[in-house]
């Protein structure tokens, strides 16, 4: 894998800069904005936003809850719905901006150039339609000329290629146990060889074995279609295993994006270095060590970065001055008043 | 987007607005619970002043002329027993307050009794207690008052044996209810450190269930009443009532066998008609509205 | 449904239906009131014979419905006559038998209630999933407010209203009655029409005030069921809106719908019975009306009976059809 392809473009809006990569990134995310208007007042679920991806790549998305991962994939898919509202950015996927598109083309998009894989696929199946039923209204939904054969078969190889029984077809989902369920979401997802996948941590219901299974499903889907990935969830450990970029998300905004292995061995966000402190390792054996403080309200964010309250290394600009994304040598990104005069 | 409270250094103080602004507020987003009440507190107004200003007696037949239009002197005209419509209405709107009141109380108050036992004493009892509700509730319960009202000699239904024929067969739905949710409260936490802390039976129930399950009694109550409303009208319509009283549904039933509406005379079973819409309406909103406050469930979508 | 859970549920109807049978058997026993004295004191009281000849009328009869037996004994033959759907003589219209009464009324019942409860479940099922819907156009969501409204509108009092605007002011249907005064029952069109005529308003009373209930429990239900991950995950499918709205929304929407109106059966019967005895229809509720008008005990007390088992087998019924609706049941 070529991490050199990775760019972070520093402010939004402005055309991907070509790299210097044969490799035309399949997803391109930039400035992209979220605002819950509640009765509360306004809350910034997702501030600007913006990473590129590769075919093949799979990315990792971690912060805590309430961060924006959530509301990050649902801007992607822009099923944002009331209160929330997408107020800018771009999320174009291979050629096609999916902000541009009209609701009709929009829904034709869904599942057939970027696909979603819900977080709780133990309820994410309609309980009286078989499985099958299920996965073919979703194809003829976007091939409405396909044969019925045609799609009973596109459905049978999906299910074959996460390694369900064709039998699944005719099952009702009370008739699956939780891993067979999260696999027909994922089969779902690959019905129509999307560009872009996203899964929303697909194993958080799932014992730890089953977990390993289906994110190898995921890793073996994604080698068969070519597709860029992007896992949401906060298992570091899981994510360590089986992405090739990290995200970290803190208040809505993505605050360090870099490769696995530049996260783990040298983290620059405090954040993200914090992250990596709290997991367990052989060293700290039995010590946890958990990030001080908790994670700020979106409708009373700190003023300055919005994570000085519980930042280690703290300057006086952190109160007073936010700090905008910053492209780091080797192409890794970071939003922190630390690395000013960096990059 | 779930908000995530502050780190204690950061926390603002929220300014409480006081409890006045607070359910004026909530009135607000609750608009049928609001409407509800104000619905109800007209009606009780109507038939607390009504029953200071006017002679009772005009209530009954031949005290007044017959069959006479809504006019100045008859607001709501007379009926064909010589009954001033406009006094029979102020006294079986409290007539039907009794009622209501009476055996939503009683089938409340039983319902909750119930329903606790069966609940906190499980076992034997509890089976018992919910095999006969369960046998009960398919059994049409206005069929049942039917059968009991017409046993009843014609002397001995009054306004109290009418609401006594109500609540025979009305405990059982707040019995289950107050059971499933004494149930899940038994469930919880503070009920078993409660336990464990040595507080007798009676204790926990008073001191630690009870609050919890205000309103849910509330809205059983309510649903009571209404239910109580509701089954004394259709039995009043029927003519099982106490004939001689101004009830709301006695009227209906007297102005039907009369032919009201070949006769010409609209009014009579049009004025007890709009009464009991008003009344069971605002029942109806105040009890949606009161589902709304115990479940947030099922809030609007708006 | 498995063979021992249809048993189960077969035992749980005896239960129902001998329960019902039971308290209508015991209730007019615990009262003073003696139907076959009053009857016939009345009678007497019209029809001039002495009181001697009264009292010796009433052994005999009392000796015909065999109430001069011990009170265990009656109840046993009532228990037995029951299952064979005898009801005993009508007071009031002496020779012929409930069930005779009855099976003349039913059809003209079974017609109204079928055709009401049908179309107001339907009506306000739709209405109340697109109140419930966020996609349904505004207008069409706003349609279903006035339903709501109706809630608080008992089928009986929509009644009155119905004849009074409708009838009785606008004059555009009749006020009552099966068919018109004057007009002989035959087999023509114009019979049937003037029939069809003299149906609409109960039927719309009984549409009217019954579809608001619908509306308002479907659309909580539609609430809670669009809120559900299957729905959202439709959405992310692709999937057009209206195969959303009928796959996945409305029919797990309707699934609880279905049992609620198993459970609101019996308020719908008691509202058909009393809204047909207001028009005066020759149903089983005119027949009630005219029973407790003539003090005709037995014949208040079989309709009560048949109508209780009437509701039991149904309720059965949908639990019987339920399973195959919902295949979550089927296997548990």
């Amino acid at each position: 894998m070529n991490y050199s392809n990775l760019s972070v473009a520093p402010t939004a809006r402005a055309a991907m800069p070509p790299l210097a990569a044969k490799v035309e990134p399949v997803l391109r995310v930039s400035g992209l904005e979220v605002t819950y208007y509640t009765d509360a007042g306004r809350a910034k679920a997702l501030d600007n936003v913006t990473f590129t991806l590769n075919p093949g790549e799979k990315l990792g998305m971690v912060g805590e809850s309430g961060s924006g991962k959530s509301t990050m994939a649902l801007a992607m898919m822009r099923m944002i719905k009331a209160p929330g509202r997408i107020e800018g950015g771009s999320v174009v996927v291979g050629d096609t901006d999916l902000m541009s598109l009209d609701a009709e083309g929009m829904r034709k998009a869904r599942l057939s150039k970027i696909a979603y894989i819900p977080q709780g696929a133990m309820n994410s199946l309609n309980p009286v339609m078989r499985i099958g039923a299920q996965m073919m209204d979703a194809v003829k939904s976007h091939l409405p000329r396909e044969s019925r054969a045609a799609i009973e078969a596109r459905c049978k190889r999906a299910l074959q290629s996460v390694d369900l029984d064709p039998g699944v077809f005719r099952m009702h989902p009370h008739e699956l146990s939780g891993g067979m369920k999260q696999r027909v979401c994922i089969a779902i997802g690959i019905l129509l060889d999307p560009q872009v996948i996203i899964a929303d941590e697909p194993t958080s219901a799932l014992d730890v074995v089953t977990q390993r299974q289906v994110m190898e499903t995921i890793d073996n889907v994604k080698n068969a279609i070519n597709a860029a990935v992007i896992l949401i969830g906060h298992d570091m450990g899981l994510m360590a295993q089986f992405v090739d970029k990290v995200a970290v998300m803190y208040a809505g905004r993505l605050v360090e994006f870099s490769t696995v292995r530049e996260m783990f061995t040298d983290p620059r966000h405090p954040y993200a270095r914090a992250l990596i402190d709290s997991l367990p390792n052989l060293d700290n054996k039995g010590v946890f060590q958990g990030i001080p403080g908790l994670a700020p309200s979106l409708l009373r964010l700190p003023s300055g970065c919005a994570f000085h309250p519980r930042c280690a290394s703290i300057m006086d600009s952190c109160r007073s001055v936010r700090p905008e994304p910053r492209v780091l040598a080797g192409g890794r990104s970071v939003t922190c008043h630390l690395y000013d005069g960096e990059g | 987007m779930s908000t995530i409270a502050l780190p204690p250094a950061e926390t603002t103080r929220i300014e409480q607005p006081g409890r006045a602004v607070r359910v004026m507020r909530y009135m607000r987003r609750n608009k049928g619970l609001a409407i509800g009440i104000l619905i109800l507190f007209g009606l009780t107004a109507f038939t607390v002043i009504g029953l200071m200003t006017i002679n009772p007696k005009h209530a009954y037949p031949l005290s007044a002329a017959l069959k006479k239009p809504p006019s100045w002197r008859y607001p709501f005209g007379t009926d064909f027993f010589g009954r001033d419509l406009y006094a029979a209405m102020v006294v079986g709107m409290w007539q039907t307050a009794v009622i209501g009141l009476l055996a939503g109380g009683i089938g409340t108050l039983v319902g909750v009794i119930f329903g606790f036992i069966s609940a906190y004493f499980s076992g034997k009892i509890d089976a018992s207690i919910r095999t006969v509700c369960q046998i009960l509730t398919p059994i049409p319960v206005l069929m049942i008052q039917v059968v009991i009202a017409g046993s009843l000699d014609k002397r001995d239904v009054t306004i109290l044996t009418m609401a006594m024929i109500v609540v025979l067969l009305a405990w059982m739905g707040p019995t289950l209810v107050i059971r499933s949710q004494v149930l899940t409260m038994k469930e919880r936490q503070f009920v078993a450190v409660a336990k464990l802390s040595g507080v007798s039976d009676l204790g926990i129930i008073f001191k630690e269930i009870m609050p919890c399950l205000l309103p849910f009694i509330a809205a059983a109550f309510v649903a009571q009443v209404f239910a109580a409303v509701f089954a004394s009208f259709y039995l009043a319509v029927l003519g099982l009532g106490p004939l001689r009283e101004p009830l709301l549904g006695n009227l209906i039933w007297a102005a039907q066998s009369q032919g009201a509406f070949f006769n010409g005379w609209w009014w009579w079973p049009i004025i007890p008609s709009v009464a009991m819409i008003l009344i069971l309406g605002s029942l109806a909103l105040i009890n949606m509205g009161l589902d709304e406050l115990a479940n947030p469930r099922v809030r609007r979508t708006e | 449904m498995t063979l021992k859970l249809a048993i189960r549920r077969l035992l749980f109807l005896v239960l129902v239906i001998w329960a019902a049978s039971t308290i209508v058997f015991f209730i007019p026993r615990l009262s003073n009131r003696n139907a076959l004295r009053e009857r016939f004191g009345e009678l007497a009281r019209t029809g001039g014979f002495s009181p001697q000849d009264l009292e010796k009328i009433i052994a005999s009869m009392q000796q015909q419905f065999g109430l001069d037996q011990p009170l265990l004994h009656q109840y046993w033959t009532y228990l037995g006559n029951i299952v064979r759907m005898d009801f005993g003589y009508s007071l009031y219209r002496y020779p012929s038998t409930v069930s005779e009464l009855i099976a003349q009324s039913l059809p003209w019942t079974i017609g109204l209630l079928l055709v009401t409860t049908i179309l107001s479940f339907i009506i306000g099922n739709l209405l109340g999933a697109v109140a419930a819907w966020p996609r349904a156009p505004r207008w069409l969501r706003l349609t279903a407010t006035p339903f709501i409204l109706l809630t608080g509108v008992p089928p009986v009092i929509m009644a009155i209203l119905l004849i009074f605007f409708i009838g009785f002011r606008l004059k555009w249907l009749p006020l009552g009655g099966a068919y018109s005064v004057g007009i002989v029952p035959t087999w023509s069109w114009s019979f049937a029409l003037d029939m069809l005529k003299h149906q609409i308003l109960p039927a719309l009373a009984l549409i009217f005030g019954s579809v608001g209930g619908w509306v308002l429990s479907m659309r909580g239900m539609g609430i809670t069921i669009q809120g559900e991950d299957y729905v959202n995950f439709a959405e992310h499918k692709g999937l057009t809106g209206g195969r959303i709205f009928r796959d996945y929304y409305l029919r797990n929407a309707l699934l609880p719908q279905i049992t609620g109106l198993a459970l609101a059966l019996g308020t719908v019967i008691g509202s058909a019975i009393i809204v047909e005895g207001l028009f005066g229809l020759p149903g089983i509720g005119n027949m009630l009306n005219l029973a407790i008008r003539a003090n005709d005990f037995p014949t208040i007390y079989g309709i009560v009976l048949f109508i209780t088992i009437a509701v039991a087998l149904l309720m059965t019924l949908v639990e019987f059809i339920y399973p195959l609706l919902d295949p979550r049941i089927k296997n548990s």
